[in-house]
């Protein structure tokens, strides 16, 4: 745990910012995948940390990109420049360390795109980003990826920019043409559909797919079981594991998605 | 350390339980231990109170389980749990690397449970209280079913006294019209203390979907909204019995456990602050230290009561 101040707080595009914190106990342990627990200043009457996937970490400093979307996020907005902030982290586990002989492609829906950024900038290889969101100014990162050498597939719901769909359309269309050329492995960071839609890709063209979810949580810290997901277990059993701790990255095969668990009660 | 902090004594008794400081973490607050145990120096605590344990494996309830409020916390986690053995194989060998007694809270669905979970306890190394939850809002059968009745409360005190050498803390429900009554019943089912106040039964509707929040539909609320409604009934539940009584219910400092105390509360209980800082019950703690620096107390026992009615 730790008090941050705020090196810079930035609008990175409209409706997204960058908040820049000074953590140098934390930023040195980060690992692709992770998220900090932050309590919001002048949130007031609620109690809980909001978690947050960390988009850049060195050895001083780790950068979140965020969307305000609701109360707490809103107010963040408002947090300046040598404020200081309460941050628990990093947390989860992050990003298991990728298999060289795969081109690795990430999939990014919206801000989901923070966490692969990190881990795309520290792999050894580059491969393909496929990042979707409703329209163009939701398509964030594509210049990031593109400086470090990716090949960037972009899709928006309403064809602003790259293919008009969904970012699974834009999947499909490279994994037709692609698949079976060389072994991939997927990661993915976005919401619990498209989350969904990729891990049943990687499924059917028998990739490896680490899924990056995204639960309400409570303490962040695996204390107060909150944000449970139910995982196929290696002997076949299914038990609730919970998203902060012993998440927040599961791979496709091991999450049985809510309406897939309903259908097995029936 | 100065020589006044040097006279100081933070200890306190519960039973025959020695606390080296009366700043307990509540249960379902802090896990099993390991949870929290790369942040907090566990052997710190006045004790460790563990979640809910049935007799077997329990899943909980569906998510979502937990709903921010103002000034609190609506959840309804259902006491997933991996039952008594489960705990004791899982847990025990790493709550005995530290220093701090380990109460489990327990519970059944049915008076019989109960005895045989506080039996499997009472047989494992390692445990040195129970707390019986006669109070949970979140399981259809067990917990608050039977602890807003003076007889049912009774008959589970009664089952769990039998089944344990253990000191016995029943963990009492904020939901009944006179906890003085369900306080003496505790003493006189011959429990060495008493806790309270579990959360207050509460419900969030999303006016959107027109549907519950929680998949429980009901849930309990803790946090510092309910704080004010846990002191009165500590002070109530103190004034009616002799055996100590453990207060929690929307601690965030030090005046918050202080005025437990001075209710009558022998030791405290940190909670839903856990979530929120991890670091709270030591705060906590240091808080109590310099209360009493600052008011000439030199033992802690002497605060219990303190409380001057106007």
């Amino acid at each position: 745990m730790a008090v941050s101040l705020v090196r810079s707080h930035s609008e990175k595009q409209a409706g997204y910012r960058e908040l820049v914190l000074e953590a140098p106990t934390i930023a040195p342990l980060v690992r692709p995948g992770q998220f900090v627990h932050l309590r919001i200043p002048r949130l007031e009457h609620r109690l809980l940390r909001r978690p947050f996937s960390i988009f850049m970490a060195d050895q001083d400093t780790l950068t979140i990109l965020y969307k305000s979307v609701g109360t707490g996020t809103q107010l963040l907005t408002q947090v300046e420049q040598g404020e200081a902030v309460s941050l628990l982290g990093p947390l989860g586990n992050g990003f298991p360390e990728p298999n060289n002989d795969h081109i690795p492609l990430l999939i990014a829906g919206g801000y989901g795109v923070a966490p692969l950024y990190l881990l795309a900038s520290r792999m050894a290889r580059t491969g393909v980003l496929f990042v979707g969101g409703r329209t163009r100014t939701d398509i964030l990162c594509d210049d990031e990826f593109e400086a470090l050498g990716w090949d960037v597939q972009i899709a928006t719901e309403d064809g602003s920019r790259g293919i008009q769909g969904l970012v699974t359309s834009a999947l499909d269309a490279w994994a037709a043409n692609n698949a079976g050329a060389e072994p991939a492995e997927l990661f993915a960071c976005g919401p619990d559909g498209m989350l969904r839609a990729v891990g049943e890709r990687a499924i059917t063209h028998n990739w490896k797919g680490w899924l990056s979810l995204d639960k309400h949580m409570g303490c962040g810290m695996g204390a107060c079981l909150a944000c449970v997901q139910r995982i196929r277990q290696p002997d076949g059993s299914i038990e609730w594991e919970r998203v902060c701790k012993d998440g927040p990255i599961f791979e496709a095969r091991e999450i049985v998605w809510e309406q897939e668990n309903e259908d097995n009660h029936e | 350390m100065s020589d006044s902090d040097a006279m100081l004594d933070l200890a306190v008794n519960i039973g025959e339980l020695r606390l080296k400081n009366p700043v307990m973490v509540a249960s379902g607050t802090f896990g099993y231990g390991p949870e929290y145990a790369d942040l907090v120096d566990l052997s710190k605590l006045g004790a460790m109170v563990v979640k809910g344990i049935r007799k077997i494996p329990w899943e909980g309830n569906e998510p979502p389980r937990m709903v921010e409020v103002p000034g609190g916390l609506v959840n309804a986690i259902g006491l997933q749990g991996p039952g008594a053995q489960g705990f004791v194989d899982k847990y025990i060998p790493f709550l005995k690397q530290y220093d701090v007694p380990v109460i489990v809270n327990i519970w059944g669905t049915t008076l019989e449970e109960y005895g045989e979970v506080a039996a499997i306890l009472d047989a494992a190394d390692g445990v040195h209280a129970l707390e019986i939850n006669i109070s949970c809002p979140n399981v259809k059968e067990g917990g608050i079913a039977f602890g807003t009745n003076v007889d049912t409360a009774a008959n589970v005190m009664q089952m769990v006294r039998k089944n344990t050498r253990l000191p016995v803390i029943p963990k009492l429900s904020p939901n009944v019209p006179n906890i003085g009554d369900f306080a003496k019943i505790a003493e006189q089912c011959g429990c060495d203390a008493i806790s309270l106040i579990n959360t207050l039964p509460a419900m969030v509707i999303d006016i959107e979907t027109r549907r519950p929040v929680l998949t429980n539909t009901v849930g309990g609320l803790s946090g510092p909204a309910i704080h004010p409604v846990a002191v009165k009934l500590v002070w109530e539940a103190a004034a009616a019995v002799n055996i100590p009584v453990i207060a929690m219910g929307g601690i965030q400092n030090a005046q918050d456990a202080i005025e437990f105390i001075l209710a009558g509360a022998s030791a405290v209980a940190v909670g839903t602050a856990n979530f929120v800082d991890p670091m709270t019950p030591l705060t906590v703690i240091d808080g109590i230290a310099d209360y009493m620096r600052r008011h000439n107390v030199q033992r802690f026992s002497d605060l219990i009561g303190a409380l001057d009615v106007h």
